[in-house]
């Protein structure tokens, strides 16, 4: 049997533009000690694996990457776990193609 | 910034934010556009395919000057199990015809080209600015935006939220709720460049022919999605979406989903060799008729993917955008000609006019599709899609078994997986969504 090797999703990052807001996070991680089962999700279901889980166990998020779909919004802003906005204009990802 | 009031605030430059900003600036309105992108483009993602009719009503003669990549002359659809795929092909030569009815595109150039349109019109365009709020007056009327440029507050008679389906604005403000991880798919996709000459070899087209694929099967792997493979001139656009809901149920990943999308013996091939030049996410309204918010209020009317305005089954979302925009730009338009007010009574005319055209009209066709399709994911893009392909490869392979033996295990396939109530009720279930 053949054992794949696991997508890397930086690689595919790697072809974006992207305007980065240095200091700026849009996308911010309310404080926790044991994450919820939506926090727990955005680590698979982010198609720019923004999130990934400390070594304490928490749920961070590194947004450089990510594609401003929504779709961390639409699960875990409601019960709180997040806080969703846009990049300031300009900054963020700059599609060529879109 | 900008001192001077303005009849229309358009946020967002999108489909229907440029079809909203150009209907009002030809009839004489003073427009404000606002885009956060560095273009106007610059964060919109599709498939893509553009409907002429849609955007022929706003410019007649978009085919002169517009960005468009090939003219559709090919459509399959594809249903897959994982080795194979049976599909239902249409080509005519009637679609190479003096005025093609739909093409490919690629977003970020066509939405520049769209938006030039609207400035040439005279509305005006403010990149790279990001609205934060909506500006209300004591009795709760939408009355401006307040931007994130250095004294940012501009007011304007009606504010057009054209911010697309990932709208924070309309939440913020309370106008409508964020979308329900059920009624929105996310979908990635890659741009795959290929030499032209091999793009038309590889999909049996000459000069600007097109064709797309849609595909629906196990490359879901029970959820509710679909993958598309678009033609372009030079590119392919490779693309695999599902329904939130079911990513979070599954934890099954996106990019994961579109490498084994990728890599399935039908489409592997079509996408060979080429060099990947972007990766883009977006989301996708799917919930139909019955996910609509709010559409107007005082001081405000909603449009394109921010109201939920897309037939998920006929993959048609642009130009629900184009035409909402649209309709919009001229509802306000005439009561603004009446010298109206812009409250929620006056704007109720944009739902009105809606309502009389296909947009709405469609979405209610299939109002009960979206739960269907949903609940009996499994069925519908597994069991299926397994079955089918597996009855196709029986009827197809010759081996000696006798014909009547044949049918035997095709048919027992079918009863052991889904019974005869079963197959019956699905074959029910789906007329009565269809209808």
């Amino acid at each position: 049997m053949t054992v794949e090797a696991p997508i890397r999703v930086e690689d595919k990052l790697f072809q974006n533009r992207y305007l980065v807001d240095v200091g700026n996070a849009h996308i911010k991680v309310k404080p926790h000690t044991k994450p919820s089962a939506e926090l727990l999700a955005l680590i698979k279901v982010c198609p720019a694996h923004c999130y990934e889980l400390n070594t304490n166990g928490q749920v961070e998020v590194t947004p450089d990457g990510c594609v401003e779909c929504g779709t961390c919004r639409v699960i875990a802003e409601g019960n709180g776990d997040i806080e969703w906005n846009y990049p300031r204009g300009g900054y963020g990802v700059l599609f060529k193609f879109g | 910034m900008i001192e001077e009031r303005f009849d229309a605030i358009v946020v967002g430059a999108g489909m229907a934010g440029n079809a909203a900003a150009l209907t009002m600036a030809k009839r004489g309105m003073k427009v404000l556009q606002i885009e956060r992108g560095e273009y106007p483009g610059s964060k919109n993602v599709q498939g893509a395919i553009l409907y002429a009719d849609m955007l022929e009503k706003l410019v007649p003669n978009f085919r002169e000057d517009a960005p468009l990549e090939r003219h559709l002359v090919e459509q399959r659809f594809w249903m897959m199990d994982e080795r194979s795929h049976t599909g239902l092909h249409y080509r005519s030569d009637d679609f190479n015809e003096e005025k093609p009815n739909r093409y490919t595109i690629i977003r970020a150039q066509f939405d520049k080209w769209f938006s030039g349109q609207a400035q040439e019109a005279g509305a005006i365009v403010l990149c790279e600015t990001t609205v934060k709020e909506l500006v209300k007056d004591a009795y709760g009327k939408v009355i401006g935006v307040i931007t994130d440029r250095e004294g940012g507050e501009v007011h304007a008679d009606v504010v057009v939220l054209a911010e697309g389906v990932n709208g924070l604005l309309g939440t913020k403000a309370e106008l409508r709720d964020r979308p329900a991880p059920d009624n929105v798919a996310l979908a990635v996709k890659e741009m795959h460049f290929l030499p032209r000459e091999t793009i038309e070899a590889r999909f049996n087209l000459k000069g600007d022919e097109g064709v797309v694929i849609e595909a629906a099967g196990t490359i879901s792997r029970g959820m509710t999605g679909m993958g598309f493979v678009y033609a372009n001139k030079e590119s392919v656009s490779v693309g695999i979406g599902c329904l939130v809901a079911d990513f979070q149920k599954t934890g099954e990943t996106p990019y994961d989903l579109l490498e084994r999308f990728k890599k399935h013996p039908s489409i592997a091939p079509l996408i060979e060799g080429s060099e990947v030049k972007e990766y883009a996410g977006h989301l996708i309204p799917e919930g139909g008729y019955k996910a609509i918010p709010q559409l107007y209020g005082d001081g405000w009317v909603v449009v394109g993917d921010a109201a939920q305005l897309n037939n998920a089954l006929h993959r048609e979302g642009s130009n629900l955008a184009m035409t909402s925009g649209r309709i919009a730009g001229e509802a306000i338009f005439q009561v603004k000609s009446r010298k109206d007010p812009m409250t929620k009574e006056n704007l109720a005319l944009y739902k009105k006019m809606l309502d009389d055209s296909f947009v709405i009209k469609d979405l209610k066709k299939y109002k009960d599709m979206p739960d269907l399709l949903h609940i009996q994911s499994q069925n519908f893009f597994l069991t299926y899609p397994q079955l089918i392909n597996k009855a196709l490869q029986n009827f197809v392979r010759v081996d000696g078994t006798p014909k009547v033996d044949k049918e035997k295990v095709t048919i027992k396939s079918f009863v052991s997986a889904r019974s005869w109530t079963g197959l019956f009720g699905d074959a029910f279930r789906f007329a009565r969504a269809w209808r």
